[in-house]
């Protein structure tokens, strides 16, 4: 691989050289990666949800999961053509659990990309301006919204906003920002101070120029990491939000199955087959995200090794 | 320098308040439709009830006159009344602080202990088979729903097993004494064990990582030189540098906590902030919502000042940074 690298280089322009020591980076990585077994469990996980909900269109159609014209007897156990057994409007628990793989995926990946975007970006200028006025506004910021209590102020928020899948990703986005704007901000304050960052500038190299080009390419692989840390705690939230009610009853993700259940009363009579697949469904995509998160972290940051 | 350690943290204190405080007013003028329509929707409030709330926050008036009223009624108590009942905020949500203290006390006291002990054990030992298991078994833990969790407990423990009661905070007789204790504790069981093991678990994953960190340190194996016991470097050296950092993660995840509550007192019908906000939010009741954001910001808020001065005099070194 190095190999390569060296003998293109000659011939190379320095923008393919720069992708071609980026691939060569993140084979590295993934050589580093594939050996941890938690990690490769998690992303095993993970890509089996991924394309459970990709293919949720093939495998359920609209009428199976709409009450009206749902085939299945109410709240029956597991019984032929239902391994998990019916719901009160006689939909098939199992079709309902692969349907919601979609909206919990998306509110989870989307409402990350909103708060890595918000806390890469504040974080990122917050750190590249470290000392001045700008980091001090941008920090204050980001520790107030360390500081609140930010699942009530995302309760708060979507009370307000009412229940829409969308207003559900922009309120997880907005509040929790603040963990990666902290991490990032912490990242970019080390990489400015390294020598390229000077030798950049010396060369005439703008703001804007040495943050996209040599800051934000360094500090990618943390904020990577992190996003996918955040995911997990983006569904954990969806999850929260729709067991009190504030989901989108429209839009079946895991939490509203859970909550549609508690509603129905599943406890009181006893419907575990009904309250338990969603349930274990989403302790198994967080627990994939986190320790996807976790072995990514340790490739990325060399102290973390053999832990 | 302690004393000016202590003045700026109070002053940080004082400003973060200050922003919920203005947050909180404009949070709930930019939701649809203006609060005065929002009162006339509430069915519970009399004609009269709703121009006396109107007159008080001069809902009629421009924005900044609204805020500057807005400050003054929240600095002099008054939260506006609930359109549910009608009765003052403040006295509604003091009313129930009760049982969320009891609930969040508890249930962080054992996550605590638990999560504290674990991730002690679990680090030392790394890679055993006692830190391996409470590892899988917290970062699961981690990974479930709060709401989900307590569900489970509530099926097996108060369903099919009977051993708990199904929800609230007493069975409501005219039991006194010791008897009214054993009463509340067997409701409080399962709703503090739920939000126990919940982040007992994170507790141990921090606690488990900071004493890795500090494992390998100098002073660790400087202690192990001078002859002392396992037990020693352990707790006199070890666990105390390493707790440092965690103390500030779990003080800081106290917010989250308090969130937590909300849903595990809807699940077991536990009657404490949560439950009230959770029927403020069934029933649109924005000024409740309003005072829960706010007190619960200041607890917050108060636990975290607490908890940069203790920092600040469990570990001098902080004051030079």
């Amino acid at each position: 691989m190095a190999a390569t690298a060296v003998t293109a280089s000659v011939v190379a322009s320095p923008r393919r050289l720069v992708w071609q020591r980026r691939r060569a980076a993140v084979a590295r990585n993934w050589a580093l990666y594939r050996q941890n077994r938690q990690g490769m469990v998690g992303l095993g996980v993970m890509v089996f949800f991924v394309l459970l909900a990709l293919s949720s269109p093939l495998l359920v159609s609209p009428a199976e999961i709409e009450p009206a014209t749902a085939q299945g007897l109410p709240n029956q156990r597991p019984y032929m053509g239902y391994p998990l057994g019916t719901d009160n409007f006689g939909r098939s628990v199992l079709d309902l659990v692969i349907v919601g793989a979609r909206i919990s995926l998306l509110v989870g990946v989307t409402a990350t990309f909103v708060a890595v975007a918000l806390g890469a970006t504040i974080g990122l200028i917050s750190g590249y301006y470290g000392g001045t006025k700008i980091d001090v506004v941008l920090n204050a910021v980001t520790n107030w919204f360390l500081v609140i209590p930010w699942l009530i102020l995302a309760i708060v928020l979507s009370a307000i906003l009412g229940a829409s899948v969308w207003i559900i990703i922009l309120v997880i986005g907005v509040t929790s920002w603040a963990q990666p704007a902290r991490l990032i901000r912490a990242q970019a304050l080390s990489v400015r101070a390294r020598p390229y960052v000077e030798r950049a500038r010396v060369l005439g190299c703008g703001d804007r120029t040495i943050l996209t080009r040599h800051i934000l390419p360094n500090v990618a692989p943390v904020i990577f990491a992190n996003a996918i840390l955040t995911v997990a705690v983006a569904i954990l939230t969806e999850t929260t939000l729709s067991i009190l009610g504030l989901g989108d009853a429209t839009a079946i993700s895991w939490g509203v199955i859970i909550e549609q259940a508690f509603s129905a009363g599943a406890m009181t009579n006893g419907y575990w087959w009904w309250m338990m697949p969603p349930g274990i469904a989403i302790v198994c995509v967080t627990l994939a995200f986190t320790m996807c998160g976790y072995a990514l972290d340790e490739v990325l940051n060399p102290k973390l090794r053999g832990r | 320098m302690r004393a000016r350690y202590a003045a700026r943290k109070l002053g940080w204190a004082a400003v973060t308040l200050m922003f919920v405080l203005c947050f909180n007013f404009f949070l709930f003028r930019i939701m649809p439709g203006d609060p005065a329509g929002l009162l006339a929707r509430s069915q519970r409030l009399t004609e009269t009830e709703i121009a006396e709330q109107r007159a008080i926050f001069g809902l009629d008036k421009p924005l900044m006159s609204q805020f500057w009223t807005y400050l003054h009624e929240t600095l002099t108590g008054n939260l506006g009344a609930s359109y549910l009942t009608g009765q003052p905020v403040l006295e509604t949500i003091s009313s129930r602080v009760w049982p969320t203290v009891l609930l969040v006390g508890v249930g962080t006291s054992v996550a605590i202990w638990l999560g504290l002990r674990m991730g002690i054990k679990g680090g030392w030992h790394r890679g055993s088979t006692y830190d391996r298991t409470s590892l899988y078994g917290s970062l699961t833990l981690y990974s479930t729903p709060e709401g989900w969790l307590g569900m489970m407990l509530l099926i097996i423990f108060a369903g099919s097993l009977g051993w708990f009661p199904v929800g609230g905070y007493d069975s409501g007789g005219d039991a006194t004494g010791l008897a009214h204790v054993f009463d509340v504790a067997q409701h409080l069981f399962l709703p503090a064990a739920t939000l126990a093991l919940g982040y007992g678990a994170s507790y141990m994953i921090v606690m488990r990582s900071s004493l890795l960190e500090v494992k390998d340190e100098d002073f660790v194996a400087t202690a192990r030189a001078k002859g002392l016991t396992e037990t020693m470097v352990r707790r006199r050296h070890a666990v105390p540098n390493a707790f440092l950092p965690s103390f500030t993660l779990i003080v800081l995840s106290f917010g989250f906590v308090l969130g937590g509550s909300i849903v595990i007192e809807t699940i077991f019908s536990y009657p404490g902030i949560g439950l009230l906000t959770y029927q403020a939010i069934d029933a649109y009741d924005y000024p409740v919502l309003q005072g829960v954001f706010l007190i619960s910001s200041l607890a917050v808020v108060i636990a975290n000042l607490f908890a940069d001065i203790t920092y600040g005099f469990l570990d001098p070194r902080i004051e030079e940074v």
